[in-house]
């Protein structure tokens, strides 16, 4: 009843005469409807966005065994009542002569059904584009041939036919075997150009994937890299019944790493079989720590001796300075009283005194 | 090593945009539920199993064969039925002699199990046997949980969220108020769950806001909690993580005065007013002589800095 009663007289308070008489009327009126204020010992939660409305106050037991259903009822009206007062009270807008409140966001946090969407991860060529600042240019999709006169598509329908019409004669290149088919040879080149590009996308998504992917065998030579041609001779010269023992290498030649797992027993460097009993484990691993103990510490002569001229270089002025007030003659005379006997030569020896010259910073 | 897991290549244009939108989005849909019977389902539940469908319907599949599915021990089979249908959400009837009339409220996270809440059913009055007007379909309904035990148990908080989660339907920016003709309640009272539905019946109040009278519906069903199987925290805490791109950042040095003008603050560095060019004319021009003089001036604080730098360095 306040409520309406606030409204009224508010209301009232804004028109003149005329309304007043109106809402007169209207409070008689009102006597008749039943009210839509509801009392509640605890404010209710209310989540307008979700059209969500929490109820914590106790339920009344006497009244629930009494008539459950009844009592369920009357509840979830009062509830419900002062939800609806709440979303009434919401900013309202006229939309297709409907009038609509608009809801604020939902507060109740309820779970994904998925991940939040990860960024897509950039392919080997995005990443490299992007650490050298390459940006794709725009290419128009139709272009002016001057051989054909005709606008042929960059990629797509009709751009096949288009170039069968464009280079229906190759020249035969100067040194090239005249039996060979050019266009066979140019066919072969696309097939693999694009096997090449498949690969590189498979590559890309396992990367992404993290999944490893099994060898697939040699590229061909025109498209692999250096890499593959060195794991290729590897793999090749251990292909023998004697696994590439009596093969010889070429000078500087190197192994490729990284396929011990395929060419067992290629590799020079040995994998050594598992210790047999725990005594011999024992055995290993203490001689193991030996090894790492006893190492010496690497002396490298040259530096050592430039350290201790520098140290003794240090110690000289400090030395000279407390020893002077003791010059009188009893203090203790300097060992190298045998070179001190000799003629001092010039630009030998520590300077003394402030640093002359302009400090450089 | 084992098969490599295949990559799908969409070969059509429509099967591309139909793998895009199974990947995760930023702004989700509606969630889908999916309602299905175990080995064998009593009449009741599988009445309740089809007035909830009703109500969910939209946004909603039912299956109606029998799944050979006992969930609370291998959950797998349940998962991929969700994956394949795209549903998020699932409602899983049985009856046994051991839980009869039983039915399964539970949410997948990325197609894998997030929390399920096993409900027994006492009594159940379907939408039949209310002979009132219904309401239209796909109505947004009010939600009202009554009673202190919501807050009581983890379980009850989880049956709470799934509900919500089940019928809240969608995030929407406008309803329209004569449109509001649902209301579902949820009172848990002596460890049941007491699911009502009713029409809200709009009425005068002479005042704006009207006085609501409520009709039941239907379904009217009360459960008991059996098992349930909830989320570690860590879950869940992923699983209601907000994606950065909905999140708010506050735009600094931007106020609204109360005439709802807009100010921006902005800041720029110090001005060196002796290097300000002013108007250029041949009577200010610098002569000669001012020249030299600035020349000699220049020179003089060069030369004291230098003698400072020298003085430091005897003091070295």
């Amino acid at each position: 009843m306040g409520c309406s009663k606030v409204r009224l007289t508010k209301r009232a308070r804004l028109a003149m005469d005329l309304v007043a008489e109106i809402l007169e009327n209207g409070l008689q009126e009102q006597g008749k409807f039943k009210t839509i204020t509801v009392e509640k010992h605890l404010e209710l939660d209310y989540d307008l966005g979700s059209l969500l409305c929490v109820d914590n106050n106790e339920l009344d037991s006497g009244l629930f065994n009494k008539n459950k259903d009844e009592y369920l009822r009357n509840l979830t009206r009062d509830n419900v009542q002062l939800l609806i007062n709440q979303i009434w009270d919401l900013p309202t807008e006229k939309v297709d002569e409907v009038i609509v409140a608009k809801l604020p966001r939902p507060a109740y946090v309820l779970p994904r059904a998925k991940h939040v969407p990860k960024p897509k991860p950039l392919t080997k060529w995005q990443e490299y584009a992007k650490l050298k600042g390459i940006q794709k240019k725009k290419k128009s999709k139709l272009s002016w041939d001057e051989q054909l006169k005709k606008w042929i598509p960059l990629y797509g329908y009709k751009r096949a036919e288009a170039l069968r019409n464009k280079e229906w004669l190759i020249e035969v290149p100067q040194n090239a075997n005249p039996m060979e088919d050019q266009f066979a040879k140019r066919t072969d080149a696309k097939t693999e150009r694009v096997a090449k590009n498949e690969l590189q996308r498979l590559r890309n998504i396992a990367k992404t994937k993290n999944i490893k992917v099994p060898r697939m065998g040699v590229l061909n030579p025109d498209v692999s890299t250096a890499k593959d041609l060195q794991a290729a001779v590897t793999i090749a010269k251990s292909s023998t019944a004697s696994i590439g023992k009596f093969q010889g290498s070429l000078p500087k030649e190197k192994e490729a790493r990284g396929i011990a797992t395929i060419t067992p027993g290629a590799s020079s460097r040995k994998r050594k079989a598992a210790p047999v009993s725990s005594e011999v484990e024992k055995a290993e691993n203490l001689q193991a720590i030996d090894f790492v103990l006893n190492k010496k510490p690497k002396i490298d002569v040259e530096r050592a001796v430039n350290k201790q001229i520098n140290q003794q270089q240090l110690r000289k002025p400090e030395e000279s300075m407390s020893s002077k007030p003791k010059a009188g003659g009893k203090g203790k005379k300097k060992g190298n009283s045998s070179s001190s006997s000799k003629k001092p030569k010039s630009g030998k020896g520590q300077r003394k005194g402030k640093n002359s010259g302009r400090k450089r910073r | 090593m084992s098969v490599i897991q295949r990559v799908v290549k969409p070969t059509t244009r429509k099967g591309k945009k139909v793998l895009l939108s199974r990947e995760p989005q930023v702004i989700e849909g509606p969630k889908r539920m999916l309602f299905l019977q175990g080995r064998r389902a009593s009449e009741k539940v599988r009445k309740v199993l089809s007035d909830l469908y009703d109500i969910k319907k939209p946004d909603a599949r039912k299956l109606s064969k029998k799944n050979d599915i006992t969930i609370f021990e291998n959950i797998v089979p349940m998962e991929q039925l969700c994956r394949k249908n795209e549903t998020p959400l699932f409602l899983f009837g049985s009856h046994n002699k051991k839980r009869p009339d039983n039915v399964v409220f539970g949410r997948m996270f990325d197609y894998s199990l997030l929390d399920m809440i096993e409900l027994g059913i006492e009594t159940y009055n379907g939408f039949n046997e209310f002979s009132n007007r219904k309401i239209s379909l796909g109505t947004k309904p009010c939600l009202i949980f009554s009673g202190p035990e919501w807050e009581s148990s983890e379980e009850l908080k989880h049956l709470k969220s799934i509900f919500i989660d089940m019928f809240h339907r969608e995030h929407v920016e406008n309803v329209r108020l004569q449109g509001l003709e649902h209301a579902i309640s949820f009172t848990a009272a002596n460890g049941k769950v007491l699911l009502r539905s009713y029409k809200i019946l709009l009425k005068k109040s002479g005042c704006r806001t009207p006085r609501i009278e409520l009709d039941e519906i239907g379904p009217r069903i009360d459960f008991t909690i059996r098992r349930s199987k909830l989320p570690s925290e860590d879950l869940m805490k992923q699983a209601c993580r907000k994606p950065k791109e909905l999140k708010k950042t506050v735009k600094k040095n931007i106020s609204v005065d109360g005439l709802g003008t807009k100010h921006g603050r902005i800041h720029i560095g110090k001005q060196n007013i002796d290097k300000l060019q002013t108007r250029k004319m041949k009577g200010l021009k610098k002569t000669t002589e001012e020249r030299a003089l600035d020349k000699t001036r220049k020179r003089k604080s060069m030369d004291s800095e230098d003698h400072e730098i020298r003085k430091k360095i005897k003091a070295n």
